[in-house]
């Protein structure tokens, strides 16, 4: 490994560290918006879900279509000299675009099955719904928020085709493991291949099981098991 | 008044419509599920939102359509105690009873460890509510209710969560504590045992209504409507038509009964309790002929179902809601002639004038 160039490692570490954090906000925030929607939920439902069935070769090509330069959002990014196409910042983009419904849709389902009436008891309460969401929501949701994170980190790490198209494939700069393995199939390096393909086997393996763990520690002896 | 609720609300097909006021009194509202008495719990709480109408509480308004007010649940103060008790998993016994507290941090402490003491449960403090049994929980869910400072309390089916045997010593236990607490309580139940054991008062629903609203012993002894009898355990109903002063014909039956009391001009049903069914004795007012249909073996009762009139073919008559229900303790069941009766055989029954319920 000592000669090998490891700027995939840390770019894709980077990367879906930073789509991770994205993901999470937004994913939590957006889940929470829509469980409480009673017009247009099945709608907007569908479009938050769409990047997970969509290929990602397609959702590369719809941000393409919106950060490029012939845009309107576009145009108005470079005039304040913001670039995202063909930078890691444009990974970042592709690899949250692509994970984002693996945290939405586990934290919304989390919410469906919380029991309505921990909230309904908390404001008879008298406490506030800002607290009632940190403080009663947010923690009995905890071991679903914790999997839809890791899982959409394991995506990001793992995503190829929206960033491929949105990011392209520079060695140094956006190139990340799964696009290095792909350059090095194609350029008929099968050793170089087979070291990003262990690297980033060992390191999606560790995530989960280390969420398994995390998790049941995080679920007794709070829950019924 | 502690509680003055008059309040409309649509859900789908089911149209809710109930008025009622509660002193500093316990009120129960007694229904069959469906009968929208949770529902108007969950409008009182703020819960859910009436369509139109008015709840104001010791003189302050919660909600009143007309004037566009409608309180947030969390400005309303009504201790509401759920179902399955809605204890917050990821708190500790304590944490739950301090969850609802307007207090500062040292006045906290204190509240605290008075409700532990107060709900006996010292020792369970670092608890979660999963390590609990069903009646810690509803202890717990007690004093977290009550350290909130409610001005009422509103109680939604607190036992069904509950097995049987627990029930009674939890019962006596809410009683004692209810006992203590100064505002009006509105206890929801579909257990009319229950519902008189714990209130002063009983709001017969049914259809999303209040049908009758009355002292509990009026309700048990004299119900006034047809739902008031079902719910308060009535086995026998016919329909009734009147056709004298304290005459009236029971059409179901098919028996011209002579009532104890003048008989309401809108009587629709007339019902008698199964216990109050008597064997034809001297008295032959409303004496009655039945053949025997069934008999039902309980563990404190035998229940006889029999069919009025001398038509001789049972099975041809056997409408279930043509025929009386008579209950007889075992032990004068043991005493009487027709201890060895068959099913078939005919038998003379009484149904006493006074027993009479005369229903709306």
């Amino acid at each position: 490994m000592a000669d090998m160039d490891i700027s995939p490692l840390l770019i894709s570490i980077r990367v879906a560290f930073t789509a991770t954090v994205v993901t999470f906000f937004l994913g939590v925030y957006l889940a929470s918006l829509t469980v409480k929607m009673q017009k247009g939920k099945g709608l907007l439902d569908g479009i938050l879900t769409l990047p997970l069935v969509l290929p990602p070769t397609v959702v590369g090509f719809f941000l393409l279509l919106l950060f490029g330069k012939n845009s309107l959002f576009g145009n108005f990014l470079s005039s304040v000299n913001i670039r995202i196409v063909f930078t890691w910042q444009g990974a970042v983009i592709a690899a949250a675009a692509v994970s984002f419904p693996l945290v939405y849709r586990t934290v919304r389902g989390a919410l469906e099955q919380l029991d309505p009436d921990l909230v309904f008891a908390a404001r008879t309460l008298g406490i506030s719904e800002k607290r009632i969401f940190w403080r009663v929501v947010f923690p009995n949701i905890l071991p679903s928020v914790i999997a839809g994170t890791v899982l959409g980190f394991t995506r990001a790490m793992g995503e190829f085709g929206a960033t491929i198209m949105l990011a392209g494939n520079i060695p140094g700069r956006t190139q990340t493991i799964s696009t290095a393995v792909y350059t090095a199939m194609q350029a008929g390096n099968r050793p170089l291949a087979y070291k990003w393909v262990a690297v980033v086997c060992s390191i999606s393996l560790l995530t989960v099981v280390v969420m398994n763990y995390w998790n049941k520690a995080a679920a007794t002896p709070r829950r019924r098991v | 008044m502690a509680l003055e609720v008059d309040i409309e609300k649509q859900l789908g097909d089911f149209r809710l419509r109930v008025a009622f006021t509660v002193g500093n009194e316990r009120l129960a509202l007694l229904g069959a599920s469906g009968c929208g008495k949770s529902i108007t719990l969950q409008c009182v709480a703020g819960i859910i939102k009436p369509d139109k109408g008015r709840i104001a509480v010791d003189g302050q308004i919660w909600f009143d359509s007309a004037r566009r007010i409608n309180l947030k649940p969390q400005a309303r103060r009504a201790g509401y105690l759920f179902q399955n008790y809605a204890l917050f998993p990821n708190m500790t016994v304590e944490q739950n009873i301090a969850a609802g507290m307007r207090l500062g941090p040292r006045e906290r402490q204190g509240l605290i460890a008075e409700k532990i003491r107060a709900f006996h449960l010292q020792g369970l403090e670092k608890h979660y509510p999963v390590q609990l049994s069903g009646g810690q929980q509803q202890r717990v869910a007690l004093a977290r209710m009550l350290a909130a400072a409610p001005q009422i309390i509103l109680l939604d089916e607190p036992f069904s969560a509950l097995d049987s045997y627990l029930r009674w010593q939890l019962e006596q236990e809410l009683v004692d504590t209810l006992d203590q607490f100064a505002g009006g309580v509105v206890f929801v139940s579909h257990d009319r045992d229950e519902a008189y054991r714990l209130c002063d008062r009983i709001a017969v629903m049914s259809g999303g209504a209040v049908d009758v609203i009355a002292d509990k012993h009026e309700i048990f002894s004299a119900p006034r409507t047809l739902a008031g009898a079902l719910i308060t355990g009535c086995k026998n109903i016919s329909r009734a038509e009147k056709r004298g002063d304290r005459d009236l014909f029971a059409v179901d039956w098919g028996l011209r009964l002579l009532a104890a009391a003048a008989i309401p001009d809108d009587i629709r049903h007339v019902g008698i309790r199964a216990h109050h069914i008597e064997a034809a004795g001297a008295d032959l007012a409303n004496a009655v002929r039945c053949r025997i249909r069934k008999i039902v073996e309980t563990p404190f009762a035998m229940i006889v179902m029999l069919q009025p009139g001398e038509a001789g073919d049972i099975a041809r008559t056997a409408d279930a809601g043509s025929g009386l229900r008579w209950e007889i303790d075992k032990n004068i069941w043991q005493k009487m002639d027709i201890s060895d009766s068959r099913v078939g055989q005919g038998v003379e029954v009484v149904l006493p004038a006074p027993a009479l319920l005369l229903l709306r």
